[in-house]
Formats: C-alpha cells, structure tokens, sequence
C-alpha cells in the first residue's frame, strides 16, 4: 500500500481544505465474493479524484455503498469529518452525495425536467409544479452549458450524451457537493468528453468534489487532481498526484503486473493475398450510404467516426442483422443473402457486438453454453446435445485465450467485461469464421485484458482471418488496422492505410464530413 | 483474478503444464464454485423445496382426511385429475422458458376435445375409426399453436395479445360447432382404451408421465431445448449468433398447441363428453404450477421437473381441500393466496442465486 499523507496539502487539489467525504476501511460481502475487503478513499471539496481499477476490483460495489445502494459490512463512511450511515439512496443524496451510473439511470418516456426531479418531483398539495420544474432545470441545464435542451424534450429522443447531461442535471438538482460520475465518457465521442470536462471543471471550481471512475488513462491526466487505485476488493494506493504519477506505475497497481499497453506489430498483408470480404455500395436508408471496401486474408480493415456516423450499422448490416436498401456482401467470391444473421453465419462471417451484455451473452447461462451458441447444433447428434464435446471445445478456448476463471460452469454474468469479450471471441473461433466483425472489443475492458484481445486479432489475421473493427477510440482504430475507412454521417470520407493518417485527420475528416 | 502473470503476447500461447494445472485447480476448489455448485443451491435444491411442499400438503392431507385421502384410490384421483393440466403445464413450460405465454390453452383444449367430439357423434357417426378423433383433436391444437405462433412471431403481436384473442375466439369458435350442446362419445373402443390400467395405474396418468419424460429430454438434452432458453435468455444475443428466433417462436407456440390437442383427447378420454365448457380456466392453473414450478416467467430459465411438482401441489391441494368439504369459491381464495405466497418465495430464491454480480 502506497502510502497517502492527506494532512499535507497537494499541487492539484484546488481546495486545501479537510476531506469532505472519507471512507474508512469499507467491507462488503456478497454471498461467494467478497467485493470490498478494507476499502480507503478520502475525498476533498473541489478536487477531481480518479479511482481506478480493473474490472472486478470493487470500483462499481463501492460507489454503491457510498450512493446508499449497497450496506457495508463493516469500515465508516464519515461526512465532514462526522460518522454518517447511508442506509439508502435518499439518504445519500440528503448527505450531497449524488451518482451518475454507469448505465445512464434515465427514464425515457419522461420529459428532461420529468428526469431531473424524478424521485425529489416539486409539488404542492401532491399536485406536481411542473413550470417551476420546467424552470429550474433551464437554469441547471444552463449551468451545465447545455442551454440548448429543452427541459420539455422527451429524453428518450437524446443521444446518449444528452442523456449523460440530464443524469449530471439530476445530481446538480440535488445540491450535491460530491458527484460520483462512473465512466461517464464511456458513451461519448471526444468532442462530448472535452465538453465534459469543462463541465466538471466549472463544477469543482464551485467547490463540488467529483469521484470519477474511468479506464482510460489518458483522461485521468487531463482532468484529475488525485488518484486512488483499488485491486481486489482493496486499496492499493490513495491520494496518488496525478501529475507526478507514471502511467506505468499506475497499471503496476492496477494489475500487480507490468503490461505493455501496446498493440502488437502484424507483417504486412501480403498484395496477393484472396479478397474474402467484399462489401460493394452497402446502403441502408437513412443510416448510411454507398459503403464498399474489400478485405483481404490476414487484414484488419477499421471503420472509425463518430458516434451515430453509421460505422456500427454498417457492421450489423454486413452481418444481416439489417436489411440493406442496396448493395450486396460477399464471402469468398460468394453473395451473402442479405438480412439475415443464419446465411451470414454459415457464410462464415461473426459479430462481437457493442453492447456485449444485451447482444451477446446469455448472462445466466454457463460460459460454455456461451461459447457453444453457435455450434451446440453442429455438434449435436440428430438433434441430442453432445455437452461433452461442448465442454471440452469451451475448456481448449479457455486455455487458448487465458480466459479466467477458467471455469466452464461459471455463469457469463459474473465475469469481467474482458472476460466476456474473450467469450464472445471463443464462440466465433470455435465456429471458425472467416470474416470477424468487432464492434468496441475493448469498451469496458480493463487494461491487461485489452492487451491480450489486441493480441488475439493479431492471431485470427495470422490464421488468415478478415478483421473489420470499430472502435470510439481512434487511436485503437488506427493501430489495428492496416486500412481505414472514416465514416462521417453515413457516408465514406475517406479510405486509406491506417499508416498515413492520424488522429488529428481523421477528426479533421469527420468534421469536413459532417459541414459538408 | 489470478496473479500470475501473462505476457501481453498472445502469440505465445501454448499452455504450459502448470496452466492447465491451475485451471484444474480453479476447476473444482474456490469458495465460490463451492458455493455455486452446492446441490442446494441450484435446480435440484429449487426443486427439493418444492418435494417437501408436496409432502407437506399429503401431511395435512392425511391428518385431516386420514383414510380418505392415504388410499390407492384416492391416489390415482389425484393423478387422473392432475394428468390434462400436466400435459399443458409442460407445453406452458416451453414457452414461458422462451420467453413467452400462452393464454389460450384452457380454449384450445376445447376446441379440440369439441371438433373431435362432434366429429364423432354427427359427421361421421358410427363408422370411423376412433384414431381419426384423436388425429383430429391433435391437429386443432396443433393448427391454433401454429395461428399464435405466426402471429407472435411474424405478425409482431404481443403474445400475451395473441393468445388472449386465441382465447376468446376458440372458445367462441367451440360453442358455435357444438352449438352449446354436450356431445357425448360413444366409442367403445376410445373409452376402452382410457379405461386400460397398465401396471394399476390409468392410461391419463401413462400419458401424462410420457409426455413429461420427452419434455424433459427435449428440454435439457436437444437443440431445441437449448434454443429455447438461449431464445428466452437473451433474443438478441441468440439471433446474433445465427439462432433463427422467429422460427424457433413459432415453433414454441406450435408446441404448446399440440399439448392442448393432447390435452383434449385426455379430456374426451375422461369424461366421454365433448362440450365448450372444457379445459375453462387451465391456461391460469398452467401458468401458476409453471411458475410456481421454478420456471422464470422472464424467461431463460425452465423445469419440467418443477412443473411436474408444481402440478401435483396444485392438484393434492385441491383434493385435500375437498375431502375436507371446503367449498369451490374458498378453495379459489386459499389457492390465490399460496400462488402469491410461492412466487415470492421462488423470487426470494431467485435473487439470492442472483446476488453475485
């Protein structure tokens, strides 16, 4: 444990004050894991405090415990030096602790003011005051420098970083002096994050301290005043300056181990090698237009661009889970049949999806029936299950791909995100795929397990696999990929190797796009 | 999370002896996978709860009925009235673990038991063989599945929509063919057939332990079982890796009919009457004993062994509740209020199994 002195003041902190909020020592079990085990954390007014960790390491559990959601078994929650018990999310808000989950906590049928006061509504005589509502949330929306929504917009019509807005709204309408924001960036394109952060900057300039949790280390640099690491349930080093502290030394704490964040270098795709998937004019209206590239055994084709420019749609749409107005897929010289997912399959092509937990896991199921969906019938005999081979085709991948626990038994619902991800990638090796289509491998993935992903692309090419990937980071895009395609509003602005651009064009390209 | 290293390399990946001796080790030792893996805890403990529930009811049964209710006879009452809401409960238990629901089985039942009936007695009077009254009933059943089945499916409709308009108009639709008469069939050889007692016990009962035993197989040993809960689990998931969902859904409706066509020739079998009233109310008494039974009314998750169980509480209760006089109407009472009482158990159950996340 590094140690923290919190008397001494910090370069960073903007308030020299005593810690607002402190954690002392937080123990909380679960029936079979125990997810806090002596968790510290002291918090001071003003200050951005970055809590890292992998996945699994505690990070959701103890926000949670500090939101009220969750009791801990043992340890001390003290607000301005005082004791406090948090014993629900009313309580916690009370205290001025206010939290932005990570699946955004919005409702979409209401209206943005309707989500600001949703639970606290502002009401007379049970007769909700929906124009002082109305009103209020102008004024914290204009805070926000979001002037622009109107608090009558219903919110399930807002992008998700419109939501992302009316979540921070909502704890700004509770007076909250601490923020616990939990991968609030997750969501969003660099544009929206830098407008983040000018958001958290106004509010800790007003003294609100903010708890942000994220993956992406680079953030933390930008926009963090302190750190506190937490590894298995405990914590490893607290009050960390940002500024002084190595990249290094901070994934040494989050993993126990040194990993080289680095993608691995492939040799170049031979000029000669078979083109195996061939998308020609691909068009879905309304979505995206005229989108044709070829790619060839061993290759890695990227599709970079902003959220809602069509690069996800494009995917699903080669892998027929839309149908396309126009324009064909072909798999080795063969046409696909267009919209549906089984002729894509059987011609070999898979989909990880984005949202791994909703499209792709059956979360209550054991990790080998995981693996096995889509082949449970192919290795079945005349309909009947054969569960020993399927056990032992999930138990080769588990080895191949360091998946850990390595437990076949183990529901998909208790695995990290970079667990689930390398599930998903064993279910389509197992199929045996010609054509991977990824869609943000690495969202929600720690950064040990990120490594090895990166690592097991470079494998399929090897195998002479055709890779397609996208990715919100253009940075993970670029060093995939041997090409690029950057989509800007449904639309191919550029194509080229991912060696001659970088990502400065490629926002450049976007923005021309979508002035254009 | 294990502590060992790994080399960001992932080309190096040739498992090494003592890898594989620590995912034996992680195989069968952890707390959690203890834990996990307590038969308690799991399905067979879900289940067992349910057996002492079973065997709690048959107390109460024998110290308020004594005789009464500790016979053999009474015992094959219990089964011959359990064995129709059996058949139906396992087709029930299909669906619901796919993530559906079929409100139209208690009508479809008569429907088919009506059509086959009336087939019997009028069109075709006494010169037919009484296979073709079977074939008949099964084929309504079968036909009203395939309807909700298309429509859920392919039309878009909400399947408690569907099968709720199933419901009424099948109902409606047998009415009219009997034309709010009874038909009672007069085939000695059908009635001779359900008059058979292999073993002592009654034909309904062989039907009904059939129909549970290739429900389990299915459900737990084929595709189609493993489609079922990959269909009901996550859809979205099981159509993105190739499950083709909306012929898997059809099918599940299709299923379910067919289990109510059986169920009508059951209802034929038993009581030689063919009349609209038939099967009034099964689809609810199906719905309870599957859920009751431990199936996930969200689907995902499903036992025929549950439903089985749940089937026979439902049953034995009634019977000890009328061997000891209690009236329909307070029977109806004390049955909604255990209905509630189980499903809040089984959540609690549920939950806990849940709480590692």
């Amino acid at each position: 444990m590094v140690t923290d002195d919190r008397q001494t003041d910090r370069p960073g902190a903007t308030s020299p004050d005593r810690p607002i909020l402190q954690m002392r020592g937080i123990v909380k079990q679960f029936p079979g894991a125990r997810a806090l085990d002596g968790v510290d954390l002291d918090v001071r007014a003003g200050e951005v405090h970055c809590l890292l960790g992998q996945n699994g390491a505690g990070k959701s559990t103890l926000i949670k415990v500090l939101a009220g959601a969750h009791q801990p078994d043992d340890g001390e929650i003290l607000v301005d030096g005082a004791p406090v018990t948090i014993a629900n999310p009313v309580a916690g808000l009370r205290l001025g602790v206010a939290t932005m989950y990570q699946e955004l906590d919005v409702v979409d049928g209401l209206s943005v003011a309707e989500n600001v006061y949703l639970g606290h509504e502002l009401a007379s005589g049970g007769f909700t005051q929906r124009r002082a509502a109305t009103q209020r949330t102008r004024e914290v929306l204009r805070r926000l420098g979001h002037g622009d929504v109107s608090p009558h917009r219903e919110v399930g019509s807002l992008p998700a970083a419109g939501k992302q807005i009316v979540s921070m709204a909502r704890a700004l309408s509770h007076d909250a002096r601490v923020i616990v924001m939990d991968e609030p960036s997750a969501v969003l394109d660099s544009e929206e994050v830098a407008n983040l952060f000018r958001v958290v900057r106004e509010l800790t300039a007003q003294g609100v301290a903010v708890v942000y949790i994220s993956h992406r280390l680079e953030e933390i640099r930008q926009i963090g005043d302190r750190i506190t690491v937490l590894k298995d349930g405990r914590t490893v080093a607290t009050g960390l300056p940002v500024a002084s502290t190595p990249t290094d030394e901070l994934i040494r704490l989050m993993t126990g181990r040194t990993v080289e964040y680095a993608i691995p270098r492939r040799p170049a795709v031979a000029a000669d090698a078979p083109v195996v998937l061939s998308v020609d004019g691909l068009t879905v209206r309304g979505e995206f237009q005229d989108v044709s590239f070829d790619v060839r055994a061993g290759e890695v084709v990227g599709l970079a661009g902003l959220v809602g420019s069509g690069r996800s749609e494009v995917l699903e749409t080669v892998f027929g889970a839309r149908r396309p107005t126009a324009g064909t897929v072909t798999v080795d010289g063969k046409r696909v049949r267009p919209g549906t997912v089984g002729a894509a399959v059987r011609a070999g092509i898979g989909l990880c999806p984005e949202e791994r937990k909703s499209q792709g896991l059956l979360l209550d199921e054991p990790v080998y029936r995981n693996i096995t969906l889509s082949t449970f019938a192919r290795t079945a005999r005349a309909s009947f299950l054969d569960e020993v081979t399927e056990k032992r085709t999930a138990r080769e991948q588990i080895e191949a791909l360091d998946l850990r626990p390595a437990d076949p038994e183990r529901t998909a619902r208790t695995l990290s995100g970079g667990n689930q991800q390398k599930v998903l990638l064993a279910r389509w090796l197992v199929h045996g795929c010609r054509v991977l289509l990824l869609d943000e491998p690495t969202r929600g993935v720690d950064v040990g397990a990120r490594a090895e992903i990166y690592g097991i692309v470079a494998d399929l090419t090897a195998q002479g696999v055709a890779v397609v990937v996208v990715s919100s980071e253009i940075e993970e895009v670029l060093g995939l990929a041997d090409r690029v395609l950057v989509l800007s509003e449904g639309r191919v602005v550029h194509t080229g190797p991912a060696s001659e651009i970088d990502e400065h064009r490629v926002l450049d390209l976007v923005m021309e796009g979508s002035a254009a | 999370m294990s502590e060992q290293g790994t080399s960001a390399s992932a080309s190096a990946r040739v498992p090494a002896a003592d890898e594989s001796a620590r995912i034996e080790k992680t195989g069968g030792a952890t707390a959690v996978d203890r834990r996990a893996r307590n038969p308690l805890r799991g399905a067979a403990g879900r289940n067992l709860g349910l057996v002492i529930a079973l065997v709690l009811v048959c107390l109460v049964g024998v110290i308020t009925a004594g005789e009464r209710f500790a016979s053999i006879d009474n015992l094959m009452t219990i089964l011959r009235l359990a064995a129709v809401l059996g058949v139906i409960s396992i087709g029930m238990t299909f669906v619901i673990t796919g993530g559906g629901i079929d409100l139209s089985v208690g009508s479809v039942i008569g429907l088919s038991s009506v059509w086959a009936s009336t087939l019997a007695t009028q069109t075709m009077a006494q010169n037919f063989h009484w296979s073709v009254m079977v074939f008949t009933a099964l084929a309504v059943g079968l036909g009203a599945g395939l309807v909700n089945g298309v429509l859920i499916a392919y039309g878009r409709v909400v399947a408690f929509i569907a099968t709720l308009a199933m419901m009424v108009a099948a109902r409606g639709l047998a009415e009219m063919i009997a034309n709010r008469q009874t038909q009672v069939v007069r085939v000695p050889a059908f009635s001779d057939v359900f008059r058979l007692q292999p073993l002592g016990v009654p034909m309904l009962v062989w039907i009904f332990a059939v129909v549970a035993v290739v429900g389990w197989v299915l459900l737990n040993r084929t595709t189609f079982g493993r489609r079922t809960v990959a269909v009901g689990g996550n859809p979205e998931a099981a159509r993105l890796a190739g499950i083709n969902v909306k012929r898997h859904t059809m099918y599940l409706y299709a299923l379910v009919g067919l289990t109510a066509g059986i169920g009508g020739v059951m209802f034929l079998g038993r009581t030689t009457a063919g009349s609209s009233t038939n099967g009034l109310y099964y689809e609810l008494d199906a719905i309870a004993a599957v859920v009751v039974g431990g199936t996930l009314l969200a689907g995902g998750r499903g036992t025929i062994v549950g439903t089985v169980l749940g089937v026979l509480i439902f049953t034995t209760l009634r019977n000890v509740f009328t061997q000891n006089n209690l009236s329909i109407s307070a029977q109806a009472v004390a049955i909604g209020v255990i209905i509630v009482a189980a499903v809040m158990l089984q959540q609690r159950i549920a939950e806990r199994s849940r709480a590692v996340t």
